[in-house]
């Protein structure tokens, strides 16, 4: 086997039932965990948009995503490497607010991590910071090893790409062209 | 407008779309559709199978021989689980295929009520499109979206789930065709770059050599293929399922590729210049150890599939669309040639199979009987025009390796999902899907037990087939590993038979059991003769083996002629 990378794989789907399941089965048949999901409405009505991030070999990103693309409810599918990506994921960290502010460094932290308070009541405060793995993750190592970290989520990778090409909107185009045609 | 009932709905959509023959089974969540198709008896016909699994084999083999969409109509619960094999089979082997399973009322879904399935998630993995129809307004609509989807780009099945209360709901029908699907494009644009490229490949080639699979078949681009060999001189072998696509005859025609395939076409493989993939996958059993496969040669695959580019096999050409276009867009562009030399090249090999393996197996001198032998003797008897039908193993083999063919559509056998049982109920359909032509149906003891009960199908419709047991009281594949690479622990592949002939006389069919060489003779002749569906069983030798073979994950050229001597 090759080296494996973090890939970033990204679909344009129908909104139709049962799609998550197709695209998994695919990841699940070549033993590919899934690290990250998100799925949401893209900028076009009725269309989906999933963003998977995985581990991976680029031969095997480049046959999943081929199978992937070939699903008939499947707009458009293909795969990128972070070098290639705006991208970004949220974290939100639910803390003691005793012991929130009891910290002395609060303001700090909170400017050293570009981090912001959502909400803060007698029982807790949520922070929450964006950023990539590795910045979400230093925060929650330092709450973690000083005050503690009742509860800890993170969201998926959400993803952008940088190239001029826009692959969905283009593919739309090219297919509205041959209709008229 | 006049509403009718959801059930009427999809027989009318089913006519619209070019049906008049569905294979099924009736039971609790499907009753609304079955006493609809009572009123439709003389527009569609329904074939009674004996089990479901039956009914998706039986849609299988007409479509195959037909190049029809072939239709299923089963009920919930077991009734759709039966069909899973089917489904299976019908996507790794690109069969156009919709099976309709009845489902409970939608109130029901989800809480596990009587016959209650997940068919939407466990048939996901194995269709290409798998929808559940929960309102009548959608009938019209889905089905035609399903054979739009099932018959274009690669074929493959659809499964259509279809709850009860949407079967009886009453609405105003209206019929669209589907003929597009903003998310599916199944001709891919052509690459005039890449098909020049490939041209020139080709031009430049001393060795060119072409794999013809199933692709070519399905494409309807067997002319085509001829006119490119022909015009440039190129030698072809077959996969399993592209076997027809070229009559066994012609010139250029060389032979099956892989396990058990001809010697030439497999050495070819490794020693050609230019190797030309048409519409095939490189599946293992084509291919063996991909480390050592075609590593000298330009490898150029057209195929419509993306995701089979490259997927086992580096490809240097890719030539990505419809064989039927790109084919003749290539051949345009082709040099006429004439490579004598090299297709001299085939012929020590073909003596050296003829000699080693094919002579002592179609013309024994003495002992049992072959199987080879049986399926020359068959198909002397029908002039290279007959359907073949196989089940999986050495039946299959023998049967692939050994019947003749001048049309194509004339193998009809389970090659990626090697479904035992499988050859009984799609000669049933390959029967309905072509009744002017002859079916014969190679079985094994094995897989023919599997699947008997469809001898009744048989029955009630009163079809013709010719069934040629070759029986060796062995499940005969298994056991030829078990000899070859488990040092003769025959564990659990030793078979007690029934009568044979008295099931089929049970049946009212006419049949014997042969022996010997004159038995075989008049055997054959007179399930010729017969009108009607005859069980021929022919005692072949117990522990006889089909070669060559290509040991799994061996190299191609790495090929055993025997169990005695092994030619490396």
């Amino acid at each position: 086997m090759t080296d494996k990378k973090l890939y970033t794989v990204i679909i344009f789907s129908e909104n139709t039932v049962g799609l998550l399941n197709q695209i998994t089965i695919i990841f699940t048949r070549r033993q590919l965990n899934i690290e990250t999901l998100s799925v949401s409405p893209s900028a076009i009505p009725g269309v989906h948009k999933f963003t998977i991030t995985t581990f991976s070999s680029e031969e095997m990103m480049d046959r999943v995503v081929k199978q992937i693309d070939k699903r008939v409810d499947i707009l458009k599918a293909y795969y990128n490497t972070d070098d290639n990506l705006v991208y970004q994921e949220i974290a939100l960290y639910k803390l003691s607010t005793e012991r929130f502010i009891k910290m002395d460094s609060v303001e700090a932290l909170i400017r050293k991590y570009d981090a912001r308070i959502l909400d803060m009541n007698e029982n807790c405060v949520v922070l929450e910071k964006s950023g990539h793995y590795e910045e979400t993750q230093a925060l929650f190592k330092e709450l973690s090893e000083s005050i503690g970290v009742l509860q800890f989520i993170r969201s998926g990778r959400i993803a952008i790409t940088k190239s001029k090409v826009e692959r969905l909107s283009d593919m739309l185009a090219e297919m509205e062209k041959k209709i008229e045609n | 407008m006049e509403q009718i009932t959801g059930s009427e709905a999809l027989l009318k959509t089913l006519i619209a779309e070019g049906v008049d023959t569905i294979f099924g089974y009736p039971g609790g969540a499907v009753i609304p559709v079955y006493d609809c198709l009572y009123d439709y008896k003389s527009k569609i016909r329904h074939i009674l199978t004996r089990h479901e699994q039956g009914a998706t084999h039986a849609a299988q083999g007409y479509a195959r021989v037909s190049g029809k969409v072939g239709v299923a109509l089963v009920t919930s619960g077991p009734g759709a689980t039966n069909t899973l094999t089917g489904i299976a089979d019908a996507m790794i082997d690109s069969t156009p295929l919709v099976v309709i399973t009845g489902q409970v009322t939608s109130s029901m879904l989800g809480t596990d009520a009587f016959q209650e399935i997940d068919v939407i998630g466990i048939t996901l993995p194995i269709t290409k499109w798998a929808y559940q129809i929960r309102k009548a307004e959608n009938i019209a609509w889905a089905i035609s979206r399903a054979f739009y989807i099932a018959s274009t780009g690669r074929p493959g099945p659809v499964v259509l789930d279809f709850t009860k209360d949407a079967q009886t709901e009453l609405i105003d029908y209206e019929y669209t065709k589907v003929r597009h699907i903003r998310s599916y494009q199944p001709e891919p644009d052509l690459n005039i770059e890449r098909i020049e490229e490939a041209a020139e490949a080709i031009n430049h080639a001393k060795k060119p050599f072409c794999l013809v699979g199933q692709g070519v078949i399905l494409a309807n681009a067997e002319e085509e293929l001829k006119a490119m060999l022909l015009k440039n001189d190129i030698p072809a072998g077959s996969t399993m399922l592209g076997m027809s696509a070229l009559p066994t005859d012609f010139p250029l025609n060389k032979g099956m590729l892989g396990m058990h395939g001809n010697i030439g076409p497999n050495r070819k493989t490794n020693e050609c210049d230019v190797l030309i993939a048409i519409g095939m996958r490189f599946d293992d059993r084509v291919t063996g150890n991909l480390q050592t496969y075609a590593k000298q040669a330009t490898i150029i695959h057209l195929d419509i599939d993306n995701s089979e580019i490259g997927k086992n096999v580096p490809v240097d050409i890719k030539v990505l669309g419809n064989c039927k276009a790109t084919i003749p867009l290539i051949t345009r562009l082709l040099e006429q040639r004439k490579r004598t030399e090299w297709l001299t090249e085939f012929e020590p090999d073909e003596k050296e199979e003829y000699e080693k393996v094919i002579c002592k197996e179609i013309h024994p001198l003495e002992g049992y009987l072959h199987m080879g032998e049986v399926v020359n003797k068959v198909s002397e008897a029908c002039d290279k025009d007959a359907v073949l039908v196989t089940d999986v193993g050495q039946n299959q083999i023998a049967g692939v390796r050994y019947f003749k063919y001048n049309r194509t559509r004339s193998v009809i056998t389970s090659g990626g999902l090697g479904t035992m049982g499988f050859g009984l109920p799609a000669a049933v359909g390959a029967k309905v899907g072509a009744p002017d032509r002859t079916v014969c149906f190679f079985a094994g003891d094995g897989g023919l037990q599997m699947t008997i009960q469809e001898l009744g199908t048989i029955m009630q419709e009163n079809l013709d087939i010719k069934i040629i047991l070759l029986n060796n009281n062995f499940l005969g594949m298994v056991r030829q590993w078990q000899e070859l690479f488990y040092h003769k622990r025959y564990s659990y592949t030793l078979m007690d038979n029934p009568d044979f002939v008295a099931i089929a006389k049970a049946y009212g069919f006419s049949g014997r059991e042969v022996k010997t060489r004159e038995e075989l003779d008049e055997g054959v002749k007179e399930m010729f003769a017969c009108k009607g569906c005859y069980l021929l069983v022919a005692d072949v030798e117990e522990e006889g083996s089909v070669y060559p073979m290509v040991p799994a994950g061996g190299t191609v050229t790495n090929i055993m002629l025997g169990n005695d001597e092994q030619d490396y």
